[in-house]
């Protein structure tokens, strides 16, 4: 069932439109992130739907209801909905009575309120915490009473606004458990935005891309990090080898496509003289030292050009007439000898290749 | 000099047998200076809370017109209230002149611009984050506004006190229209001016130590505040 739906929503700043044309909808109890790069209107669209500010264009309905203007529905509306901000503040008070905020404002009565309060410290574990003015929190310890102040009334809808930025990776996981038990006992509906596209994938069924106040690509994880729609997104969610090329020959759904005088064999509908761009990630690309091991359909020789550790892991830059990226282990890459100017086999399996259209 | 020393030795004197006429003219100020603020603030916090959180036309204007009448000349108040409640005057049937509640209202005209005028720089100190929050909440129009209030409690508070300070020491006002009636309308400031016209220096000893006490009083209270 629809909860939120959203038609042609558009939101303007000072004459510049940061949101165009946002026809989205949300589902009763699923979790849905709006994944994108600064500035591309994640904020934006979450205060519109959270029916803080007033969109420029659009409607917005709310369970049925048209809530996109000023009124008695619109504060009805808020009151079933929670918020945690992306700069989380806390109130010059108590962390006890921060959380109390929004259940007082609802004139919950007093042992409610109490029970609440209790519960929803507890959730997120600084119960420890209650007495203490909230101002003298931690950045970690301030978005935990942010997230009960918000689940305390028992919100049918929870916004979050990169609920784990400025945290370290410890205190990431530990706000990600909170999200992920919440998500599982209550039955909350829950959108986020994060720009951390493997958080997205940690926690949300559907995902959303936007960029440049749009929203590119509607899909399960799975779906937007195998299939991007265009090269926007696929460079947004990690593809890195991207490459343009067009169609030269069909065999069944086998097409080969020709690259920059190379050609490579893919899986695809595309038919004979499409444009097209093949999308290759770095960790679908196996290297070895001589070509005849490797069962793959596509394999290149050529010499390594670059080399970038990153963890323990390793970025192999090779060009074989193109450039291709790849990631191997620290050790691995010891074990192969790899320096730059050393000639390799970079190969991958037709499958593994997600070809899109090209416009140029 | 042996004049000034004397006459320190007969404040302290006055001061320590708690003399009736000396404590009785500092309560006198006191309740007078209290009740202008207490009075103006009863309708410059709303009236702040509206102005702050309504954009209309003129707004700016109206702040820096607030502020330009925090320098307000006492005499110039005093010479408004005086022309409003003298016999000829539009307000002359109250028959208030000469008693402490002119000196109330001219004291409430005089502080209204402070004490207005800081709260609404007060609220908006507030971070914007408050309100937005607030709202997202479920917090309606009016709950916003009482916890904006709230949250600016430090520097609302100092607005008061500044308020205070100003009616506690100015003098144009409680002369023109309190005219230093003994027992009725005198107090700090117009004792002291016209006890030392008169020659009676050990009263306006007395009665300085105590306005400079309160007036040390203030600022202690106002670097208390200031430092939360
Ligand atoms: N109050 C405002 N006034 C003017 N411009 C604004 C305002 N708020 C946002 N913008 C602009 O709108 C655009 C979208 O901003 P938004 O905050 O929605 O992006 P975002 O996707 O949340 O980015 P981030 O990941 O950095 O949080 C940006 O270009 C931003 O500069
Ligand atoms: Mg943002």
């Amino acid at each position: 069932m629809t909860l939120i739906q959203t038609t042609n929503l558009g939101h303007k700043y000072r004459e510049r439109y940061v949101l165009k044309n946002v026809n989205l909808n949300i589902n009763q109890g699923e979790v849905f992130a709006l994944i994108g790069p600064t500035g591309s209107g994640k904020t934006t669209l979450l205060k519109l739907l959270d029916l803080l500010e007033i969109p420029a264009s659009g409607r917005i309905y709310f369970d049925g209801v048209d809530v996109t203007h000023s009124g008695g529905p619109r504060l009805e509306a808020r009151r079933r909905m929670s918020f945690v901000l992306q700069k989380p503040i806390v109130f010059n008070m108590s962390v006890y009575d921060n959380v109390a905020c929004g259940l007082r404002w609802r004139h919950e009565p007093k042992d409610i309120v109490r029970q609440r309060i209790e519960s929803a410290l507890e959730l997120v574990a600084i119960a420890e915490y209650k007495n203490r003015n909230a101002r003298s929190l931690s950045g970690g310890e301030t978005q935990r009473v942010a997230i009960a102040r918000a689940l305390a009334t028992k919100p049918e809808v929870l916004f979050l606004d990169e609920p784990t930025a400025n945290l370290d990776p410890v205190a990431t996981s530990k706000i990600e458990e909170v999200l992920a038990h919440i998500i599982k006992e209550q039955k909350t509906t829950v959108v986020m935005a994060t720009h951390d596209m493997s958080q997205g994938q940690r926690l949300a069924r559907r995902i959303g891309v936007m960029m440049n106040g749009e929203i590119l690509q509607v899909g399960s994880p799975s779906n937007i990090f195998s299939s991007p729609k265009s090269r926007e997104v696929a460079e947004f969610v990690g593809v890195e080898n991207i490459l343009g090329g067009v169609i030269i020959a069909k065999d069944n759904n086998l097409v080969t496509i020709e690259v920059n005088g190379s050609t490579i064999q893919a899986i695809s509908d595309f038919i004979v003289g499409d444009m097209v761009q093949a999308l290759i990630r770095p960790e679908d690309i196996t290297f070895a030292l001589s070509k005849d091991i490797s069962s793959a359909r596509n394999t290149f020789e050529g010499k390594i050009s670059r080399i970038t550790p990153v963890g323990p892991l390793v970025r192999i830059e090779v060009d074989c007439g193109f450039p291709l990226l790849g990631v191997v282990t620290k050790r691995s890459a010891e074990e192969l000898g790899f320096s730059v100017g050393k000639k390799v086999c970079a190969s991958f399996k037709a499958t593994a290749i997600h070809v899109i259209k090209r416009w140029n | 000099m042996t004049e000034l020393w004397q006459g320190l030795v007969r404040a302290i004197e006055l001061l320590i047998s708690l003399d009736p006429e000396v404590f009785e003219i500092a309560g006198r100020s006191l309740l007078i200076s209290v009740t202008s603020c207490s009075i103006s603030a009863l309708f410059s916090l709303p009236l702040g809370g509206l102005i702050h959180f309504y954009h209309f036309p003129g707004k700016r204007f109206l702040i820096s017109t607030i502020q330009t009448l925090f320098s307000i000349p006492t005499v110039a108040v005093g010479l408004f209230v005086f022309v409003l409640f003298s016999q000829a005057g539009p307000l002359g049937g109250l028959n208030l002149m000469f008693t402490p509640v002119a000196m109330v209202i001219g004291q409430v005209i005089l502080v209204t611009p402070i004490i207005l005028g800081l709260i609404i720089s007060a609220l908006s100190g507030v971070d914007k984050a408050v309100p937005e929050t607030a709202i997202s909440l479920g917090a309606t129009g009016f709950q916003v506004a009482i916890l904006t209030l709230r949250e600016a409690r430090y520097a609302v508070l100092t607005a008061l006190v500044m308020g205070f300070g100003r009616a506690i020491s100015e003098i144009g006002i409680a002369l023109m229209v309190g005219g230093n009636i003994k027992g009725f309308t005198r107090t700090l400031t117009t004792a002291i001016s016209l006890e030392t016209q008169k020659g009676d220096i050990e009263l306006s000893i007395a009665l300085g130590i105590i306005l400079i006490s309160i007036a040390l009083v203030i600022n202690l209270a106002l670097s208390r505040i200031q430092q939360r």
